[in-house]
């Protein structure tokens, strides 16, 4: 008799019944898709901060960019004598050289600060790395002649000054390229930490700790691709040839690293920077100790700018960070309230057919049935409906995850990292990629991360917990004011 | 049968109490036929509602079967209402959602008799009040006469010693009142049942018993 009446107010008040579980629904819906959409926002901001840190790693230890000294010059400056490369047939010049140094905005520092970070309490881990710029200039330029003023110079008039010849359209024209790219110097000697933990190999082999001082290389798959290189190709860095030895994937997908890695005491001798290092990368024993070491790297290297994976969190600002907090903030408070409507309009609903049915209800204690039955009766409907809302929320909350995720929108990362990182910030070298460095890694971020809604099993079943136990409660409230009416006052109430 | 004694039943309305029962005796004895009649608002209803546990005296006592109904806590007196007390009311009071059928076994429900038996019973009852073959039918679907016959059935499905019935011909014509009195004058007789039947109509007094009248809270007769 419970299933058949149950199924048959249900039936009858289908109205109410589809009002109670559409609201339901939408409360579970809006719980799910907000917290997939929160879990998938927290993902890619571990993964952003992934890209620019290296798996495992806690802290940085950076420099403070200097200001050229006086009569330095600019970097990237490239000189050419007059009898420089190789001269042609057609009276043009080739050249092609090749630069290696540390990139704008970025410090090399003595490596002495990666013993000195080893050294410091709750230290788990502490590896170094030389992040640089390869340019490379290569092309056809013009053949400079001084002629002779007494006009010795046969075929030549005499008056003195220059005559040009060659170059790319044969009347003194040019035509030359510059590319360039990041490479980092990784240590060897140092396990789980530092920028290649973030990479897969996935042609050739890794470096090695055989790998140091040698003339090898291992390329970023994006880098090789755009360069149409492969394993056992060469690439020249800094004047030196370099063998390929491996292909490796980023496995961040904002594209954060460098072109090339290569062994750290190498890139040291190629960049003519021996003991320097542009990055520690630094692993805490343990997360409660990360503040502590912090305070005392500071104090250990005074002139070293330190920061945690909290601080970058802070300052990978832009939408992700926006999207992050208007997601905590908005999403949860909006499925909260939608959740609490949901429980107001299923009490109300409850209650008001609970009151319409009060004769019911009257004739049902009038013929012998307890409070307790009458109770379940209610309470069983409600349970149902709210059974019928949990299922159609599931459901749309799964179709709205899989939208989300089929339109995979894209955040961007970044923005306020420069400054919030000492003011360093990337910089786009000439026909290449972004500079080297954290920063520069950070910089590279910022073009965007793609937000995959996450299912998050146990919000589920809170959610639908909640539901249904809002059912249950408007159910039990509704039977229960029911049950505690006098039957002859129920009755009453037709008459 | 039913002893009541120095009953009285009042109703506080706006700030103003009502004296529905004032301070009544009357016994009844098992397997009479009573007909209460009397004015509007003389108290007809409430004492029906007295005796038949669905409200509690102020003073005095409800005797039945040696009980008294005044005293005995709700649990009881419900389990009273589902054993020994049966009902007819003038709207009928079915529930529109279940069938006759189904109606009918919601009487069986509290004495906690099993499916196959409910729905035996229950169309054994519609069968007794002519209506076996409307037995499926939601209560929109039946005459106002039908209804009546389905709640009579209703009542009379836990087979109770007392049946109360508060204006049964109330709603009906006077073709469909015969009907309906018919049926319950049988089943009075054929059963022993105690008939207490308040009403207005003088000819369904006529065919009762013993005829009481309720006036301002006293019965007479």
């Amino acid at each position: 008799m419970f299933a058949t009446y149950l199924a048959r107010e249900l039936g009858k008040r289908r109205k109410q019944t589809a009002i109670i579980a559409v609201g339901l629904a939408l409360a579970v819906a809006l719980v799910m898709i907000v917290s997939a959409i929160s879990a998938g926002v927290r993902d890619a901001q571990a993964e952003a901060l992934e890209a620019v840190y290296g798996v495992g790693t806690d802290l940085t230890v950076t420099q403070a960019a200097t200001a050229p000294t006086e009569g330095g010059g600019p970097q990237m400056q490239f000189d050419f004598g007059g009898d420089a490369g190789t001269a042609t047939d057609e009276g043009s010049r080739e050249i092609s050289t090749s630069r290696l140094e540390v990139a704008r905005g970025t410090t090399a520092f003595d490596a002495s600060a990666v013993d000195t970070a080893a050294g410091i309490d709750g230290v788990a881990a502490a590896a170094g790395s030389l992040t640089l710029q390869s340019t490379t200039f290569s092309g056809e330029l013009p053949t400079f002649t001084e002629r002779p003023a007494d006009g010795s110079m046969p075929g030549m008039p005499g008056g003195g000054g220059f005559d040009i010849g060659g170059g790319a359209d044969g009347a003194g024209g040019s035509s030359f390229g510059i590319e360039s790219m990041t490479v980092t110097g990784i240590d060897l000697g140092a396990d789980g930490i530092g920028p290649l933990t973030s990479t897969t190999v996935t042609d050739g082999r890794a470096l090695e700790a055989a790998d140091a001082g040698a003339d090898v290389a291992v390329l970023d798959s994006d880098y090789a691709t755009t360069a149409s290189l492969a394993v056992g190709d060469t690439i020249e860095l800094g004047g030196t040839t370099l063998q390929v030895v491996g292909i490796a994937q980023s496995t961040a997908t904002s594209g954060a690293g460098a072109d090339a890695y290569i062994p750290l005491g190498t890139a040291q001798t190629l960049a003519d920077l021996d003991g320097q290092v542009t990055t520690v990368y630094v692993q805490a024993a343990s997360a409660e100790s990360i503040d502590a070491i912090a305070t005392d790297l500071a104090e250990a290297l005074p002139e070293a700018t330190v920061n945690t994976q909290s601080e970058l969190a802070s300052t990978v600002s832009g939408s992700l960070s926006s999207a992050s907090s208007l997601i905590s903030n908005l999403g949860t408070w909006l499925s909260a309230i939608v959740l609490a409507a949901a429980f107001v309009i299923a009490i109300l609903f409850t209650v008001s057919g609970v009151t319409r049915r009060t004769r019911e209800f009257g004739t049902l204690k009038a013929i012998g049935w307890r409070n307790s039955r009458i109770v379940g009766q209610v309470a069983g409907e409600s349970l149902v409906t709210g059974a019928i809302g949990v299922v159609a929320g599931v459901v749309i909350g799964i179709v709205g995850i899989v939208v989300v995720n089929a339109i995979s929108p894209t955040i961007a990362v970044g923005g306020g990292a420069q400054q919030g990182l000492g003011g360093q910030g990337g910089f786009a070298g000439p026909g290449g990629r972004s500079a080297p460095g954290a920063m520069g890694e950070i910089a590279q971020a910022a073009a965007g991360v793609t937000l995959n809604a996450v299912v998050t099993p146990s919000v589920i079943l809170i959610a639908v917990g909640f539901a249904l136990l809002g059912a249950v409660l408007a159910g039990v409230f509704g039977g229960w004011r029911a049950a505690c009416l006098r039957p002859a006052a129920a009755l009453r109430t037709v008459e | 049968m039913y002893e009541l004694k120095n009953v009285t039943k009042t109703y506080r309305k706006g700030g103003t109490t009502l004296t529905a029962i004032a301070g009544i005796d009357l016994t009844i004895p098992d397997g009479q036929m009573v007909a209460i009649q009397g004015p509007t608002g003389g108290g007809k209803s409430t004492l029906l509602q007295l005796l038949g546990a669905l409200e509690r005296p102020d003073s005095g006592a409800v005797g039945l079967r040696g009980e008294d109904l005044a005293k005995l806590p709700d649990g009881r007196l419900g389990r009273v209402r589902a054993e020994t007390i049966g009902f007819v009311f003038q709207c009928f009071n079915l529930i529109p959602t279940l069938t006759a059928r189904e109606n009918v076994e919601t009487a069986l429900v509290p004495l906690g008799i099993g499916t196959a038996e409910r729905r035996e019973r229950a169309s054994a009852a519609l069968a007794q009040v002519g209506l076996a073959e409307r037995a499926d039918h939601h209560p929109s679907e039946l005459s106002g006469g039908q209804q009546q016959r389905v709640a009579i059935a209703r009542a009379l499905v836990k087979e109770p010693s007392v049946l109360l019935a508060d204006e049964p011909t109330g709603n009906l014509d006077e073709g469909t009142r015969d009907e309906v009195m018919d049926i319950l004058e049988g089943l009075w007789r054929d059963r022993g049942l105690t008939l207490i039947i308040v009403t207005h109509d003088s000819a369904v007094a006529a065919r009762a018993e013993r005829r009481l009248t309720l006036s301002a809270g006293t019965v007479s007769g």
